[in-house]
């Protein structure tokens, strides 16, 4: 999971607008009770060290591994989520959806930034901002292309529109010559983006 | 309401520009962000439909050009107004002058991870069957509230497939205006590209909603 970087990132000070303005919001709010500091740096250690798109790829391999685990997740996506122990904050009706040869599923939410946080963490920039929001729906080819994703011109392309409060996991294909790899293995090979419908999960390296 | 949120099919935003190796948060602010958002909706004085619409309030000049966490803190600003919690006098000149609201709860350190483990379920009972059924034919409801609604501008009025029926909701339409839960069905509904797009478009694409049953009508 990210979270080595934002050493490098800082715009803190008195010469930042929103830091300013933040600063005094926090401390306005702390003055009068209705928020404790240390609640938030609980809030935040959760999502930079506890819930990621790591949980994502444990699924993910589980039902590449386990036919009986990827029919649970097709009849009841939160249960079988919650029994790998990821519950919670926006994964609280969860769905998973499967790419399959003829069809790739793309996860986006038009409206606001709807994501399931359970299973792959706080959402990229890139997920709630204007491009990839507007255009999702309407050019996913083009979208994808600037992932990098070229898919063959007759493969269906499944758009899911988080309009409600259901959360989608996309549940890519396993990558060939992946046979002998265990679980752990295979969570290795599952990106975040693989898991939003932007990307594929990573080729083994050859032995 | 027909604000700056509802982005389906818009055009003009230019390229995605996935950044490489991107970072959890870009500024130490962001966190306070995030953390005070969740902090202050634990209060329990609002509800996620009110704060979404708190965001989608936002001036559409402001909207597009705002950050997300920028975003949420604007709104956030409005949602403790609007209850009382702290003045306009306070926010600009960002410091406490007089008490406010007395809050239901206060999120305390040793209970966020309980907190954020449960969630927020939205699931609800509703009497009654289901209007629709898998594979039911429907068409969306052509509506322009000035209030909150889930239904986008891009598929209102457009015929659509009943996928599946996902079970009771509480119904946002109220709910963010302290309306009322309210539950009701709902249902992913599918399109066709063509229908939603017109004839050029890709027909190998199929997009789909989640819809509550107030926003269908039989086809």
């Amino acid at each position: 999971m990210p979270h080595d970087h934002d050493d490098h990132h800082h715009h803190d000070n008195e010469l930042d607008p929103m830091a300013a303005r933040v600063r005094a919001l926090e401390t306005i709010l702390t003055e009068k009770g209705l928020i404790d500091p240390a609640a938030i740096d609980a809030i935040v250690d959760t999502y930079e060290t506890k819930v990621g798109p790591r949980n994502g790829a444990r699924v993910v391999a589980k039902a590449w591994s386990n036919p009986d685990y990827a029919d649970w997740l097709k009849r009841d996506a939160t249960a079988a989520i919650a029994d790998l122990g990821y519950t919670g904050r926006q994964g609280e009706h969860m769905q998973v959806v499967f790419n399959t040869p003829d069809t790739h599923n793309l996860v986006v939410c038009t409206l606001c930034s709807c994501y399931p946080w359970s299973v792959l963490g706080l959402p990229p920039v890139w997920y709630k901002s204007p491009p990839y929001r507007s255009r999702a729906v309407i050019d996913p080819r083009g979208v994808l292309a600037e992932f990098d994703l070229i898919l063959p011109e007759t493969t269906k392309i499944r758009v899911w529109d988080s309009t409600a409060e259901l959360r989608y996991l996309v549940v890519p294909m396993r990558p060939e010559g992946t046979d002998g790899l265990s679980e752990e293995q295979l969570a290795d090979l599952v990106t975040r983006d693989s898991m939003i419908g932007t990307g594929l999960p990573l080729i083994p390296e050859p032995a | 309401m027909n604000g700056p949120q509802d982005l389906g099919g818009q055009m003009g935003f230019g390229p995605v520009a996935p950044e490489k190796r991107e970072p959890l948060f870009h500024a130490d602010w962001e966190k306070r962000a995030l953390g005070m958002t969740i902090a202050a909706g634990a209060m329990g004085h609002w509800n996620i439909d009110e704060s979404r619409h708190a965001r989608e309030s936002l001036h559409p000049a402001d909207y597009y050009s705002s950050t997300y966490y920028e975003i949420w803190i604007k709104a956030l600003e409005v949602l403790l107004a609007r209850h009382g919690f702290v003045s306009p006098q306070e926010l600009g000149d960002g410091r406490t002058l007089a008490p406010g609201t007395t809050p239901k709860r206060v999120l305390a350190p040793e209970n966020v991870s309980a907190v954020l483990a449960k969630g927020g379920p939205c699931g609800r009972s509703v009497a009654g069957e289901a209007r629709f059924k898998v594979g039911d034919r429907i068409r969306t409801r052509n509506f322009n509230p000035e209030t909150h609604t889930r239904l986008p501008r891009y598929a209102r009025g457009k015929f659509g497939v009943i996928e599946a029926v996902r079970g009771g909701f509480v119904f946002p339409d109220t709910n963010a205006h302290g309306g009322g839960e309210n539950p009701q069905y709902v249902y992913t509904v599918v399109f066709s590209a063509p229908e939603l797009w017109g004839d050029e478009a890709d027909a190998t694409l199929t997009v789909s909603i989640d819809a509550w049953e107030s926003y269908l009508e039989p086809a």
